[in-house]
C-alpha cells in the first residue's frame, strides 16, 4: 500500500497555499512526507493483542531444540556444559606462591622510567652575569706585561700588590701577608704557585726570583740571573721553574740544586710577558712583546743552543701575553694578542699548525680553559673590560661577564675548576662562577646566584687586603 | 638424507601426543611465569621452539606439572582428551580470574585406523613458536592480577575415558562476565590445538 510520495504532498501543498508558484517551491523545500494509509489495518484485533495480560507461548516445541543447539554452538566455550565430557582436575594441587611474595607483574612491562634520560644531554647552565665576590686590591699595578695573580692547588689566591704579596685563603676568607720587598728590589712583578701548593715563586723588578714557603712564611732561596725584571714565571709540574724577563731571556731553574740555572732560552727580542708549561711538562710556550710565540721542547732546553725552539709563530700582531694549554686535547695551545691584534689563535704545537683564529674585538689579556666543559674564558681590556666565555671548538660566545671598570689583566682558576678569579686595573679582584657548579654536571638547571646573592656578598666581602 | 627427512615428517599418534604434551608443559610454565604467579627467581631459562622459555624450578610445581602432563599424554594417545584448561584463581576467594583454554581436536581416523600423517617438523615448531609468543604478548592486555593467585589445570575428557585415582571430578570454573580472546592454533595433523584466553572484564576499564 505504498503511495507514491509525490502526489499526496503536491496535492496537499496546493490545497493549502493560495498561489501555485509558492506551493511548488515549498514542496521542494519540504521534501517527501509519507502518509500511511491505514485501510488494511485491523485496529480491533491489534488492540486485543496488546492488551492481553499473559501472551501465550506461541513458539512451538520444536524451537526449543533449535534454540538449545544454537546456544550450544554460540556459547561453546562458556556456560553450557558439555553433555559428553567429564571435567577432571588433578587431585594434588600446585603449591601456592611463597609467603609475602610481592607480585610485580606490573613492572615486567612498565615503562622504562629512565629511558628519556638515557643520553645525558647537557642542559645549558646558567652563568651568573655578575661576580660572586669582589675583593679590594689597592696598589695593583696596571701593567700589561706582569703576572700578578695565581691560585694554588690548596685553594689560596696569591696576589702581588705593589711591593707586597698577599694570600687570600678561599675556604676561610682569611687574608695573610706573605712577604714584602724593599723599594730597591720591588715592586713584585710576578707570582707563581708551585703545583704542590706550598711553595710560591716571586719575581721582582730587580730580576731576582725568590722562592717562599707559604705555610712557614719564610723565604727558601733567592735565584739570581736576570738583568731585568722578571715579568713571567712558570712551573713545569716538577722542580723546574722557568722565568721570563725583560732581558729577553727565559731561564730554567732547578730549585732543588745549588746551581739552579739549568737552561737559557733567548729567542725573543723583547720582554717575555707570557710563559706557560704544557700540562704534560713536555713543552713550554713563551709569548713576548715582540709579537712572537715560541714553543720549546723540554728535552732540548738544556742541550741545544739558546735559540733551539721547536716552533716560532709570528702571526700575532701585538704582544702575546695570554697563553693557555688545553686540558682535554693534548698539544693544543690557545694564545691571545694585545691591542693591535685582538685575536685568539689556536695552535697544534706538535705540527706547528694554526688551527683557528678568532677576532675577539678587544685586547686579550688572559686565557683560561675550562676543565669541565669544552670552553675557553678570555679576559679583555678596552672598551668593555669583560670576560668572554667561548664554546670550543665552535668559538661561539656563550657569555660576557661585565663588572670590571678597567682592563682585566690577570685570570686564575680555582683548584676545583669552577671559579675564576680576575684582577684588573681598577684595583679589584673579582670571582666568577663561570665554569659551573660542582653539581652542574647533572641535567639540572642551576639556580641563579646572581643579583640577590651578589649584592649581599659584595657588601660583606668588600674587604681591604692591606 | 631424503628418506630421513621423510621419516621425520611422519607424525604418528604417539608422536603427536608427545608434541602436544610437551607444548602443554611449556605453555603452562610460560603462563605461570608471565602472570607472575610465582617469584621470578624460581624460574630457569631453556631454549625451546627457537625461543628462550622460562620453566619453573621449584620442585613441587615441577612435580605437579609433570604429573598432569603425563596423564594428558595418556589421554591424548587414546584420543580422549577434548580440552585442557589452565585456570588462575584468587588464592583467598578461589574465584577464577583467568582461563586459558586449549581445545583439542583429534583426527578420529588416526585413532581408529592407526595410520600416520605427514607434516614437517619445522612447520609444527613454527606454529607452536607463534602461540608461545602470543602467550607472552597477552600480558599487555590482560588485566593485572592484583591479588595472590594460584593455578589449576582442568582436563575435559570423554565420558568413557579411564581416569586414574589421582584425578577427580571438578567444576568448570567459569568466569563471570568474561572477555575471550582467541589465540593462534597449531596442528600436527593428528591433533589440532586451538588456544584462547578468557579473563574477567576490567570493571573500571
Amino acid at each position: 500500500m505504498t503511495t507514491p510520495c509525490r502526489s499526496p504532498c503536491i496535492r496537499k501543498a496546493l490545497l493549502d497555499r493560495p498561489s501555485p508558484e509558492v506551493a511548488s517551491r515549498k514542496t521542494q523545500q519540504l521534501g517527501c512526507r509519507f502518509i500511511a494509509s491505514r485501510n488494511s489495518m485491523d485496529f480491533k484485533v491489534g488492540n486485543l493483542m496488546l492488551a492481553k495480560e499473559n501472551p501465550e507461548n506461541e513458539q512451538p516445541a520444536i524451537n526449543e531444540e533449535y534454540r538449545k543447539q544454537l546456544a550450544g554452538n554460540l556459547l561453546k566455550d562458556s556456560n553450557v556444559m558439555h553433555k559428553n565430557s567429564r571435567i577432571l582436575a588433578f587431585k594434588s594441587k600446585p603449591p601456592p606462591p611463597p609467603e609475602g611474595f610481592e607480585r610485580n607483574v606490573k613492572l615486567l612491562y612498565s615503562e622504562n622510567a629512565s629511558a628519556g634520560q638515557a643520553k645525558r644531554s647537557k642542559i645549558f647552565r646558567h652563568i651568573p652575569q655578575s661576580a660572586e665576590r669582589t675583593l679590594d686590591a689597592p696598589d695593583l699595578l696596571d701593567d700589561y706585561y706582569l703576572n700578578l695573580l695565581d691560585w694554588s692547588s690548596r685553594n689560596v689566591v696569591a696576589v702581588a700588590l705593589g711591593n707586597t704579596v698577599y694570600m687570600w685563603h678561599a675556604t676561610s676568607g682569611l687574608i695573610e701577608e706573605l712577604m714584602q720587598v724593599g723599594d730597591n728590589d720591588g715592586p713584585v712583578t710576578s707570582v707563581s704557585w708551585c703545583q704542590d701548593g706550598k711553595h710560591i715563586a716571586v719575581g721582582l723588578d730587580s730580576g731576582d726570583v725568590q722562592l717562599w714557603d707559604s705555610m712557614a712564611l719564610s723565604k727558601v732561596r733567592t735565584m739570581r740571573g736576570h738583568s731585568a725584571r722578571v715579568g713571567s714565571l712558570a712551573w713545569n709540574g716538577g722542580p723546574i721553574l722557568s722565568s721570563g724577563s725583560r732581558d729577553n731571556c727565559i731561564f730554567n731553574h732547578d730549585v732543588r740544586i745549588r746551581d739552579h740555572l739549568t737552561a737559557k732560552m733567548c729567542a725573543h727580542e723583547q720582554e717575555i710577558c707570557g710563559l706557560k708549561w704544557s700540562l704534560s711538562g713536555q713543552q713550554l710556550a713563551s709569548g713576548g712583546n715582540d709579537n712572537l710565540l715560541h714553543i720549546w721542547d723540554a728535552s732540548q732546553m738544556s742541550s741545544g743552543g739558546p735559540s733551539n725552539y721547536l716552533h716560532r709563530f709570528d702571526e700575532h700582531q701585538a704582544a702575546v701575553k695570554a697563553l693557555a694549554w688545553c686540558p682535554f686535547q693534548s698539544n693544543l695551545l690557545a694564545s691571545g694578542g694585545g691591542t693591535a691584534d685582538r685575536c685568539i689563535k689556536f695552535w697544534n704545537t706538535q705540527t706547528g699548525a694554526c688551527l683557528n683564529s678568532v677576532d675577539a674585538n678587544s685586547q686579550v689579556c688572559a686565557l683560561q680553559w675550562s676543565r669541565h666543559e669544552k670552553e675557553l674564558l678570555s679576559s679583555h681590556g678596552f672598551s668593555q673590560n669583560q670576560l668572554c666565555l667561548w664554546k670550543y671548538p665552535s668559538m661561539v660566545k656563550m657569555a660576557e661577564l661585565r663588572g670590571h671598570t678597567s682592563r682585566v689583566l690577570h685570570l686564575a682558576q680555582s683548584p676545583d675548576g669552577y671559579t675564576v678569579a680576575s684582577a684588573a686595573g681598577d684595583e679589584t679582584l673579582r670571582f666568577w662562577q663561570v665554569f659551573g657548579t660542582p653539581d652542574s654536571n647533572k641535567p639540572q638547571l642551576q639556580r641563579s646566584r646572581s643579583s640577590d646573592s651578589n649584592s649581599g656578598i659584595n657588601a660583606a666581602s668588600c674587604t681591604h687586603i692591606r | 638424507m631424503a628418506t630421513a627427512q621423510v621419516a621425520r615428517d611422519i607424525i604418528t599418534l604417539k608422536g603427536s601426543a608427545d608434541i602436544v604434551t610437551e607444548f602443554f608443559c611449556y605453555a603452562v610454565n610460560s603462563i605461570i611465569y608471565q602472570r607472575g604467579l610465582y617469584p621470578e627467581e624460581q624460574f630457569g631459562r631453556v631454549k625451546k621452539y627457537g625461543l628462550t622459555l622460562l620453566v619453573a624450578q621449584d620442585e613441587s610445581v615441577k612435580k605437579f606439572i609433570t604429573g598432569v602432563t603425563a596423564q594428558l599424554a595418556a589421554w591424548l594417545q587414546n584420543g580422549q582428551l577434548q580440552r585442557v584448561v589452565l585456570v588462575i584463581l584468587d588464592q583467598r576467594t578461589l574465584e577464577p580470574l583467568e582461563r586459558w583454554n586449549f581445545l583439542i581436536e583429534t583426527d578420529q581416523e588416526v585413532i581408529q585406523k592407526g595410520i600416520s600423517k605427514r607434516k614437517s617438523d619445522a612447520d609444527i615448531m613454527k606454529e607452536i613458536q607463534a602461540i608461545m609468543r602470543q602467550i607472552t604478548s597477552c600480558v599487555t592486555f590482560l588485566p593485572c592480577l592484583n591479588s595472590t593467585c594460584i593455578f589449576d589445570v582442568l582436563a575435559y575428557t570423554d565420558k568413557d575415558a579411564a581416569v586414574p585415582m589421582t584425578w577427580t571430578d571438578s567444576d568448570a570454573k567459569i568466569i563471570e562476565n568474561s572477555q575471550v580472546v582467541k589465540l593462534r592454533s597449531f596442528d600436527t595433523k593428528v591433533h589440532k590445538i586451538d588456544a584462547s584466553v578468557a579473563f574477567k572484564m576490567d570493571s573500571d576499564a
